[in-house]
């Protein structure tokens, strides 16, 4: 652990043998086109499918009409279940938003299942739909309205600090609709085998796929198999179980013959979740020393009408600096668009981009150095609640990052450097992800020769979990990396919390370590006691697993053979469940019904995050208004590092992808019928290697001893949230010019 | 995509006489534009005629004759970038060709088919949306009052407010290029600025190519302009995106008085745009900061942005300043 390998299964991804849901050959194969719904409110009055039946090889068309209510109604998951959304499409003729699912055509070939879908005929009655937050017929509610659970965090007296505050600003900001638009597309094969059902589909929680299967069509969650070793990219949008993977597994039902879809880049925009567009007000008072004396946020999320989701984004920002009163609110406001979704960051990068925004406003008022306003208010403890934070650096990493980007240089007045055409702007803002954890369990195989096979129904996303997870058993075991095998990404293994809010590394880790730990104990166990054994008598304590053997202080070893041999057995496995700190106690039991509980962040007694500091440099052309970003540093602190090379690899592409939600990404709505314009990755833009010619990760060491049994936070969620403040902040250091909506854009400085 | 009969010419005659007998054909080159809109449906030719077997012969080559360059309509996009005559000679088509696509669709597509890629208008890609005039008549028009800030602000009409979304074709307006033409009564010559038609009321009828007319080569006159020539492009990222707003600009300076100019637009117009306006402005005057601007404002006098796109008025105007005094500056 804390080697830089390569990836484990770096090698099969570059030859193209890792397989992805929609390489795994399945016998005979029909092919799923969706027809999705060109209006985003009324209902379907009609069909005409006789010229898409007409085409040679199709099979099977279902529409509400054939599968009605075949699909039960699945519990969404942000109240304790499994789906992103309570709609069932095909179950009536109701249409709730565009590009919902309408029909489905199964053919022999995915060319005749296209072409049939384009000539299915649909008939409308369209009604007025609601489109965004301003949009006539929205509905806006206060977020404790909708979900019970969700708490406005709070401190002292916010409105009397603010109206005593000599220093304040009162601003609001904006942020768009993005898509994940994750390169591997959203792909589901069903095949029945009498009662059983295997699903291959990219997965972030398979465990939750399987169950939601069950929910959905009425059978036993033994009979159900969710397979998905690879996934690529998630992002968020394949953690909550979307409608389509019933539906295909009800037309491979009605064909008794497997069926595979994989759905187009455009209807990924509609089919699945997307994070939503927000607004913010936020107030902050100061003194004039820089000191915070009050935090008032509010903030606004589009919502859909049938699921309450939100992201309620206060209850990481309340947390981060030293202010005595604070006072947050979040409203939904519902629209007639689909649930939205998890996504990168989902509460960070909107709710932080206003904080981090209002925070370089405010050192612009009172003429102070951004850094410095940040250091004065820095904490050690979490100001809402007074628990300490178990570990943060985030001072430490505007240390390392001011040094490497020669911060020390900057000229306080914006619109005061320059070079040639272009204006040039620094600017920073803070990083910050709460530690999240999960139950988990995992099963362990030690053998003889030590061959070790790790089993754990975790994810990697290309994230770099099988390594991470390999590491770990290595090193409690004593091994290359190379002897381990380690199999995730399937719910017959045992089961691991979704792959999301960055917990996989610590949850996985963490019990993998303690099922190794079993072996040890018991292989220790074997040595010390064996007549005439070099450890014989030993303290278990006093020995460690190193280089295929049991090793003892004083240079005494048993090899692992020789232990097994000693213990009678040619191999070990262990079973093993972890819960993190803080987690319930029934929290294995909803693990394994496919509940997604974590636990972390602001908990009762502790606080725990991981930190960063981004520090950009954005350049404005005098003439054409282009932005470009020449350089970002950012440094980060996250507990103990599994992985450099992989955490490297999270940190370079979150900053990457906090420059495109800054400058590039932006899902345009035709607002007067509440449909996305730009479906595809030629018009929804995202960086190209141009536009990230220098992009500096540091890691900055921090220890942290109570997290964890391993020390290990969270970090995959870290590096894409700030970067967008970091870079509207030096659009303002540039030109002087102040852009509180997302994204930055050549109009908004010509 | 919807089944289609799939034919090979190996010469330009082949072509154009199997397109001018049966159902109706379109030839297959790069098919980086063809298929794309095949995949959507909204392309639904009942055949195919794949032309790049013409490469073989002259619409595979790269020729200057007697000072003018003839390109030929199969050259590949990539292939034509990287030319030592084009770039040395015509640089405003290097410079366009170079900042199009990407090197892997350059690689693919062939000149005569970028002159004749479709708009990226998304009402018109993505037939579900139930207005548009150019894929649909009179059906109305989807991005008018809706999503339109990659539009065009010249040469619009109340039907179609669709940019045109190339590179090269601005140039070669400028440069005042001719095409070669065949079709099954023979060969003709048209001006490159005659190919694209303005959208008016029939946004549909896009060129003035007769059905089955095959573009042979591109012939582009050098004259003392084309060496002072190049090709600015602005968009959101660095690379790999269609202009929010272009200039091709060719001048023939004499001690800073401009003799002869050659203006084109890009990412701000329904046609491969030539800004005679501007070049009017430029001719026997002194070409400065001001005259710049001057030129600017006579290009875009007549646009007509809609609710998204007023940007393009400023930016196009600017674009064009910037590429115009850094013509001005170039070293000879
Ligand atoms: C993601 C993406 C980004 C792009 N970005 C840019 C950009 O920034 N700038 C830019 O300029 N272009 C851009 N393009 C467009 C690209 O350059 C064109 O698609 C390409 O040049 C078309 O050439 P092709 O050979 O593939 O044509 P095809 O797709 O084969 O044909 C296009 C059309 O031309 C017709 N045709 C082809 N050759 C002839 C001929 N010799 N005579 C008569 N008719 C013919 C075909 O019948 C068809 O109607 C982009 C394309 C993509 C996919
Ligand atoms: S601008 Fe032209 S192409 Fe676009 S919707 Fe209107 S008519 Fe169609």
């Amino acid at each position: 652990m804390g080697r830089p390998e390569p990836r484990v299964d770096g090698r099969l991804k570059v030859t193209g043998n890792a397989r992805y849901a929609s390489d795994f050959p399945v016998a005979n194969p029909a092919h799923a086109c969706l027809v999705t719904s060109a209006i985003a409110k009324g209902r379907i009055v009609s069909f005409d499918l006789d010229d898409a039946r007409a085409v040679p090889g199709v099979l099977d068309i279902l529409t509400h009409e054939t599968v009605g209510n075949e699909v039960h109604e699945p519990k969404f998951f942000g109240s304790g279940g499994t789906a992103s959304t309570i709609h069932r499409p095909l179950s009536s003729a109701q249409i709730s938003h565009a590009g919902q699912i309408v029909a489905i055509v199964v053919a022999d070939t995915y060319e005749a299942a296209r072409e049939a879908a384009y000539r299915v005929r649909v008939t409308y009655e369209e009604e007025d739909a609601a489109t965004t937050l301003d949009s006539d017929g929205v509905e806006t509610l206060p977020a404790t309205k909708v979900r019970k659970e969700h708490k406005n965090p709070r401190v002292g007296d916010a409105a009397a600090a603010l109206r005593a505050a000599p220093v304040t600003i009162d601003a609001v900001y904006e942020t768009p609709t993005q898509h994940h638009n994750a390169i591997e597309l959203y792909a589901t094969t069903c095949v029945w085998s009498g009662e059983q059902l295997t699903v291959y589909e990219p997965s972030q929680f398979v465990h939750a796929l399987k169950h939601a299967m069950a929910e959905q069509l009425g059978i036993d969650a033994e009979d159900v198999r969710v397979i998905s070793p690879y996934v690529g990219g998630a992002f968020g949008s394949k953690a909550a179980v979307t409608p389509r993977t019933a539906l295909v597994a009800i037309a491979a039902r009605r064909l008794n013959r497997p069926v595979k879809l994989v759905a187009t880049r455009a209807q990924g925009f509609t089919i699945a979740t997307y994070r939503a567009e927000t607004r913010h007000r936020v107030r902050l008072g100061a003194q004039r020393d820089g000191k915070l004396t009050a935090y008032v946020h509010e903030g606004w999320e589009a919502t859909s009408r049938l699921d309450d989701y939100l992201v309620g984004g206060t209850e990481t920002t309340a947390h981060i600096y030293d202010v005595p009163n604070v006072s947050t609110r979040v409203n939904v406001v519902r629209t007639d668009r689909a649930t939205p979704g998890f996504m990168r960051s989902p509460p960070e990068v909107p709710y932080v981009f206003a904080l981090e925004t209002a925070l370089d406003e405010l050192a612009e008022a009172l003429d102070m150095d951004p850094i410095e306003l940040r250091r004065i208010n820095d904490t050690r403890n979490d100001p809402i609640t007074g628990a300490p934070y178990t570990s943060r650096s985030l001072m430490a990493c505007y240390d390392e990052a001011s040094r490497a980007f020669g911060w020390r240089r900057r000229n306080l007045p914006p619109g005061s450097m320059r070079d040639g055409d272009w204006l040039v702007g620094w600017g920073c803002a803070t990083a910050v992800y709460p530690t999240f954890m999960g139950a988990a369990t995992a099963r362990v195989r030690l053998a003889r020769n030590g061959a070790t096979r790790v089993e754990i129904a975790a994810h990697d996303l290309g994230t770099g979990a099988y390594t991470a997870i390999a590491q770990t058993a290595a090193e409690r075991l004593g091994l290359p990396v190379a002897a381990v095998e380690v199999l995730l990404g399937d719910s017959a293994l045992p089961a691991a919390p979704v792959a999301g809010g960055s917990n996989t590394t610590a949850s996985c880790c963490n019990v993998v370590a303690k099922a190794c730990d079993g072996i040890r104990r018991r292989l220790v166990r074997a040595a010390m006691r064996a007549d005439r054994g070099p450890l014989r008598g030993r303290k278990p304590s006093s020995v460690n697993f190193v280089d295929r053997h049991i090793a003892g202080e004083d240079g005494a070893k048993v090899s692992l053979a020789d232990a097994f041999d000693m213990l009678g057995a040619p191999m070990i496995e262990e079973y093993a469940h972890w819960l993190p700190h803080g987690m319930e106690p029934d929290a294995l039991k909803k693990l394994h019904l496919g509940s997604a509980a974590l636990t972390g962040g602001a908990m009762e007694d502790r606080i725990a995050a991981a930190f960063g500091a981004e520090l950009v440099e954005l350049r404005v052309n005098v003439y054409t208004g282009e932005l470009r970003v020449p350089r970002i540093v950012g440094a980060f602190a996250a507990g103990r590092i599994v992985n450099p090379r992989t955490a490297h690899s999270q940190y370079v592409g979150g900053m990457i992808w906090g420059i495109a939600s800054a400058l590039h990404e932006q899902t345009e709505l035709d607002r007067r019928v509440a449909r996305y314009v730009n479906t595809d990755l030629a018009e929804y833009l995202i960086p190209v290697n141009a536009d990230v010619p220098d992009v500096q990760a540091i890691l900055v060491s921090e220890e942290d001893r109570l997290v964890n049994p391993l020390g290990i936070k969270g970090l995959g969620e870290l590096a894409n949230v700030g970067t967008a403040a970091a870079l509207g902040n030096a659009l303002y250091h540039a030109t002087g010019r102040r852009i509180r909506k997302l994204p930055l854009r050549i109009e908004d400085v010509l | 995509m919807r089944p289609f009969l799939y034919e090979r010419a190996t010469s330009e005659c082949a072509a154009v006489q199997l397109a001018a007998s049966g159902a109706p054909a379109q030839f297959l080159a790069g098919g980086t534009t063809l298929i794309d809109l095949m995949k959507l449906d909204v392309l639904r030719p009942a055949r195919l005629i794949d032309i790049n077997g013409l490469a073989a012969g002259a619409a595979g080559l790269i020729e200057e004759r007697e000072g003018a360059l003839r390109l030929g309509a199969l050259v590949d996009m990539a292939q034509a970038a990287e030319h030592p005559v084009v770039r040395r000679k015509f640089p405003v088509l290097a410079d366009a060709l170079r900042q199009a696509a990407s090197q892997q669709v350059r690689n693919m597509a062939s000149l005569g088919g970028n002159l004749l890629q479709r708009t990226r208008c998304p009402y018109y890609r993505d037939r579900s949306w139930p207005a548009c005039n150019r894929r649909k008549p009179g059906s109305g028009c989807g991005a008018l009052h809706g999503q339109n800030r990659g539009h065009a602000v010249l040469g619009v009409s109340d039907a179609c407010i669709a940019t045109y979304p190339g590179d090269l074709a601005v140039a070669l307006v400028a440069l005042d290029a001719v095409l070669e033409i065949i079709g099954a009564d023979g060969a003709r010559t048209m001006g490159a600025a005659e190919l694209h038609r303005l959208p008016a009321d029939t946004p549909h009828v896009e060129t003035n190519l007769a059905p089955g007319q095959l573009i042979a080569a591109i012939r582009v006159p050098a004259g003392p302009w084309t060496r002072r020539s190049l090709y600015l492009k602005v968009r959101d990222r660095e690379s790999y995106q269609f202009a929010l707003a272009s200039a091709a600009v060719a001048l023939d300076l004499s001690d800073g008085m401009v003799r002869h100019a050659r203006v084109g637009l890009g990412g701000v117009a329904t046609i491969p745009w030539r800004a005679t306006a501007a070049e009017d402005q430029l001719v026997g005057r002194r070409l400065d900061g001001e005259l710049a601007r001057a030129t600017a404002e006579a290009a875009f006098a007549a646009a007509r942005p809609a609710r998204h796109n007023a940007f393009k008025l400023g930016l196009g105007k600017r674009t064009l300043e910037r590429a115009l005094l850094q013509a001005a500056q170039m070293e000879l």
